[in-house]
């Protein structure tokens, strides 16, 4: 039975593509508020394409493709922090070599698996409205986990990001900790791919936190903000979607690409000085 | 303790002590080794030979929240705005353990830290929107806030403006008296704080000189020198 909720939202699969879609646009922006504060706007995009790789192995092994897509993207992720890390490759080129081994891995292994039926596509480019209840269970709990951890994290986390030499010499435990960030960036790509798809997951970490450093004045403030435009995005969106009859996953990024064009528009408007950079 | 890059030595030597409520300046010429020196007592590079301490531990073992750090030139830059007091409770980290909320007792200190570096009416304004001189001093409040036993400052007041300086000097006389804290300032420029010296290391390679700012007067060389003066002063001492 469906709850009595108002048009677009009244039938059962529509609700249940909202609560997966807010679920995405509370966790995606949380965690992406480090990821753009650590200049690794990228870094959605380029574990998206590993998990892609990771639903092309499930899709061969005879596993749910989510799991399969875990396993490569938390794997991936941890690689490239290591490499930044070591700086045995630069962070732009260390993305690279993931980025593109993740994709041409994903096209073989798909086409290993099947080819690209509606199965990998709704990996692809995400289908909010097909999601079943078991889908929906597993993307809450991994949301869950994500948000936990920030809450208990953001401190220390916020202490390595603005100043990780600090950090370290404060002795906070600065390597493990960009561990957890990273595997968390994958887990969050993971438990969002089934809803905006792997090519638009990197946006739902970046653009409401965009948006939300032109309206906030503090770290916490921007958070606040960037999660409550990714839910606002989502509701949106979805609603757009049925009403026009478009690609929920694509229209979701594009209400959230709005949101920021508008917010820049109207903050440089009251400000002369456009972004955050401080004084020029 | 001596240290070397490859077969270049950078530290031969060199021997240096600071002790509870001790105020030392460890000044050099560019290149004399005062940075390696301190990255050395950070622990991020190992001496050649030689042995070195914090506060009677090695550099890995101190604990940390008793040893406070401000760099030379903070890594910080604000992608995402981050204000003034969320800058200095992370100096907090340690004490309060770093996955809890602060509590009342950090936020007392966060004050205490603030208000020693004139930074209490800035605490809730982006970091960003602060002058050269507020920063650094936002920075200096973020190590205060660990109440530190042993204060390292690396080159804190270079560019700094002459209320920022005032209010720096204060600030680290009040944590020397009050808290009893060792400080070991490392600097090339030493006007702002030359009258509350307790010692003075002059660093080339080796030690040149370590004693009371006084004697190092005496021998013809005044502490409110501009940078550039330093070479000449310096082959004066050899």
């Amino acid at each position: 039975m469906p709850w009595p909720l108002p048009y677009p939202f009244e039938l059962a699969f529509m609700q249940r593509a909202l609560i997966a879609s807010v679920v995405v646009g509370v966790f995606a922006p949380m965690i992406g508020t480090f990821v753009v504060q650590k200049r690794m706007s990228l870094i959605g995009d380029g574990i998206g394409h590993l998990a892609f790789a990771g639903v092309g192995a499930g899709l061969v092994a005879g596993v749910w493709p989510v799991w399969g897509a875990l396993g490569l993207a938390v794997a991936g992720a941890l690689g490239i922090e290591w490499l930044r890390a070591r700086r045995a490759a630069s962070g732009d080129l260390a993305l690279a070599l993931f980025f593109y081994s993740g994709i041409a891995a994903g096209v073989v292994l798909v086409g290993l698996g099947g080819g690209l039926n509606a199965g990998v596509l709704v990996y692809l480019f995400g289908q909010p409205l097909t999601v079943t209840d078991g889908e929906i269970a597993v993307i809450a709990g991994l949301g869950a986990a994500i948000v936990l951890t920030m809450l208990l994290l953001r401190r220390a986390l916020f202490a390595i990001i603005t100043d990780e030499e600090w950090a370290r010499v404060a002795g906070l435990p600065v390597r493990a900790l960009n561990a957890v960030l990273a595997v968390q960036i994958a887990v969050a790509v993971v438990a969002a791919m089934r809803i905006v798809g792997v090519l638009l997951i990197a946006a739902m970490m970046v653009l409401p936190v965009a948006s939300g450093q032109l309206l906030a004045r503090s770290f916490a403030g921007t958070m606040r903000w960037s999660v409550a435009i990714g839910v606002g995005s989502a509701v949106l969106g979805l609603a757009l979607s049925r009403v026009f009859g478009l690609a929920p996953g694509g229209t979701i990024v594009l209400v959230a690409a709005a949101c920021f064009v508008l917010t820049a528009l109207l903050r440089r408007g009251r400000f002369p000085r456009f972004g955050t950079g401080g004084p020029a | 303790m001596s240290f070397a890059y490859g077969d270049t030595p950078v530290l031969e030597d060199v021997s240096l002590a600071v002790h509870a409520g001790e105020f030392v300046a460890l000044v050099g010429p560019n290149g004399s080794g005062k940075s390696t020196l301190l990255r050395v007592l950070l622990g991020s590079l190992a001496p050649s030979s030689g042995r070195v301490r914090l506060l009677g531990q090695p550099p890995e073992r101190v604990d940390r929240a008793r040893i406070g750090y401000v760099p030379q030139r903070p890594s910080l830059d604000s992608e995402v705005p981050a204000t003034v007091e969320e800058i200095v409770l992370s100096g907090r980290l340690r004490r309060s353990g770093w996955w809890r909320r602060p509590r009342r007792a950090d936020l007392e200190y966060l004050r205490h830290a603030l208000e020693s570096v004139g930074l209490a009416e800035l605490a809730r304004v982006p970091l960003g929107e602060l002058s050269g001189g507020q920063q650094q001093r936002a920075f200096i409040a973020r190590a205060f806030a660990t109440e530190p036993d042993l204060l390292l400052l690396d080159e804190p007041i270079a560019g700094v403006d002459a209320e920022s300086q005032r209010r720096f000097r204060d600030s680290l006389t009040h944590l020397i008296e009050e808290h009893g804290a060792g400080v070991l300032l490392v600097s090339h420029e030493l006007s702002a704080v030359a009258q509350d010296l307790d010692r003075v290391v002059v660093l080339k390679r080796r030690v040149l000189f370590d004693g009371p700012p006084g004697e190092l007067a005496a021998a013809g060389v005044s502490l409110g020198m501009h940078p550039e003066d330093l070479p000449l002063w310096l082959e004066e001492l050899r």
